[in-house]
């Protein structure tokens, strides 16, 4: 009980931090973390729960208004100057310029079209880090009222409405859906996110070359499969950023910053 | 008229500096890095011998490159074998044209001691290979620039792509092969050729 109190303390603690920092509304929410059971099955860790450290995690995805603040603030990131190597030709397609937003960009719209490479940046740039996929998961287990709303059809059903809608469709604002039950909000329904371990996502499935040991892409045991095959919010994320390399952008593709406890 | 003699001007020196490096046209680590180089990502590695250098240092020369770590049980001697692989299939008169770098995947436990016993141990020829390693806040970010995937394991090993890169002497990516073993991929070797 002593060990869970002071748990909370010291996320109240990030939180609070936060908020002093990002003025009126704080920017990051405290996660206290602890045991979770991913939807994902490594063959190394049969089963057994992961543990999670607290952290905190920003509220809601990084905006166009903001990403071009740190643009203006780091040129090398604008999509004239930066290196290829760190982002596709297509990063920030969107925009009307290099340095502006224009019509198809607004301020207050999810930032698309970065990178993993510019999304790193832009978290460090604020002395923070992307989420690892682990905390992306256990953060966006949450519905309103519950920290663990896998189970729930209703929960499962309402994700997989928003993946049959168009991406055709101009994006809401960040920030107008109901916070989950950390306070945490658009997780699922606005974009897709980036972690910092898109990477460590092994998909079995990316092995074209299956069987033929000459062939074989993955050094030693722990291609990952789902342990639970009905959790689509989860299936489908790590879908998608098993299959991105670090350069890419896509249309809907955004992120989010998180910090460690202190 | 002042613009067509710069021109003019402009072209000589070209020619001149085309001759200079004979049928290859690439400037040889000279001039801005290309903006599609690995290079450009600021990567300081420390080599087997404990010297700490940007991994920019490499540009010059093709390199064969590949992300490992020295306490890899299986994969990773076929990933060195297969360095071998391409470099024999190569002249003997060809094989200081092309260098080969192993970059760690495991900075917790690869020191310079472990990399030079695994030099050691797979015998590679020290003037040709660099075994090094990153710092442990930029694995991420070379695995990246290489396309390769990784996932530190529960017992320390790792999970990870085991692909063979091949840079131009600017940095730039112009092939890569997931074929391992003893039996070089010929596509990649004839990239290689072309490099030399």
């Amino acid at each position: 009980m002593r060990a869970a109190l002071a748990g909370c303390l010291v996320f109240a603690c990030i939180a609070a931090g936060a908020a002093i920092a990002a003025g009126a509304a704080p920017r990051y929410v405290g996660l206290p973390g602890g045991e979770f059971r991913t939807a994902l099955r490594y063959e190394d860790y049969k089963g057994k729960p992961a543990r999670v450290a607290p952290f905190a995690l920003m509220r809601t995805p990084v905006t166009n208004g903001q990403f071009l603040e740190f643009v203006r603030a780091h040129p090398e990131w604008r999509r004239d100057r930066v290196p290829q190597v760190f982002a596709e030709p297509r990063y920030l397609q969107h925009w009307a310029a290099p340095d502006a937003l224009g019509a198809d960009a607004k301020p207050d719209q999810p930032v698309t079209w970065v990178s993993w490479f510019a999304a790193d940046a832009y978290c460090r740039s604020i002395d923070a880090r992307l989420p690892t996929w682990i905390e992306w998961e256990y953060a966006a287990a949450a519905d309103e009222t519950h920290r663990d709303a896998r189970k729930d059809p209703a929960w499962r059903e309402r994700i997989l409405a928003w993946y049959s809608r168009p991406s055709s469709q101009a994006l809401p604002r960040a920030g107008l859906q109901a916070p989950n039950a950390y306070g945490v909000q658009d997780l699922h329904g606005l974009v897709w996110e980036w972690t910092d371990d898109f990477s460590s996502l092994l998909v079995a499935g990316d092995n074209r070359d299956q069987g033929d040991p000459d062939k074989k892409q993955f050094c030693g045991a722990g291609a990952l499969s789902m342990d639970d095959r009905d959790n689509y919010a989860v299936l489908m994320r790590v879908a998608m950023l098993s299959s991105l390399e670090a350069r890419d952008a896509t249309t809907n593709l955004g992120f989010r910053c998180a910090r460690s406890a202190p | 008229m002042k613009f067509l003699k710069y021109a003019a001007a402009a072209a000589l020196l070209c020619g001149m500096a085309w001759q200079a490096h004979g049928a290859n046209p690439t400037p040889v680590g000279a001039g801005p890095l290309p903006t599609d180089s690995v290079y450009r990502l600021a990567l300081p590695l420390t080599d087997a011998q404990g010297k700490t250098s940007d991994w920019s240092q490499l540009r010059g020369k093709p390199r064969i490159v590949a992300m490992f770590y020295t306490s890899c049980p299986y994969m990773c001697p076929l990933i060195v074998e297969s360095g071998k692989a391409v470099e024999h299939a190569l002249p003997a008169a060809d094989r200081a044209k092309v260098g080969v770098v192993l970059i760690s995947l495991d900075p917790k436990h690869d020191n310079p001691a472990k990399l030079r016993a695994m030099a050691a141990e797979r015998h590679v020829d020290p003037t040709q290979w660099t075994l090094a390693t990153p710092k442990p806040d930029d694995v991420r970010k070379v695995a990246g620039v290489l396309g390769v995937r990784y996932r530190e394991l529960a017992d320390g090993n790792f999970n990870h792509t085991s692909a063979l890169v091949l840079l131009d002497a600017n940095g730039r990516i112009v092939a890569r092969t997931e074929q391992v073993g003893s039996k070089p991929d010929p596509a990649f070797v004839e990239a290689v050729r072309k490099q030399l």
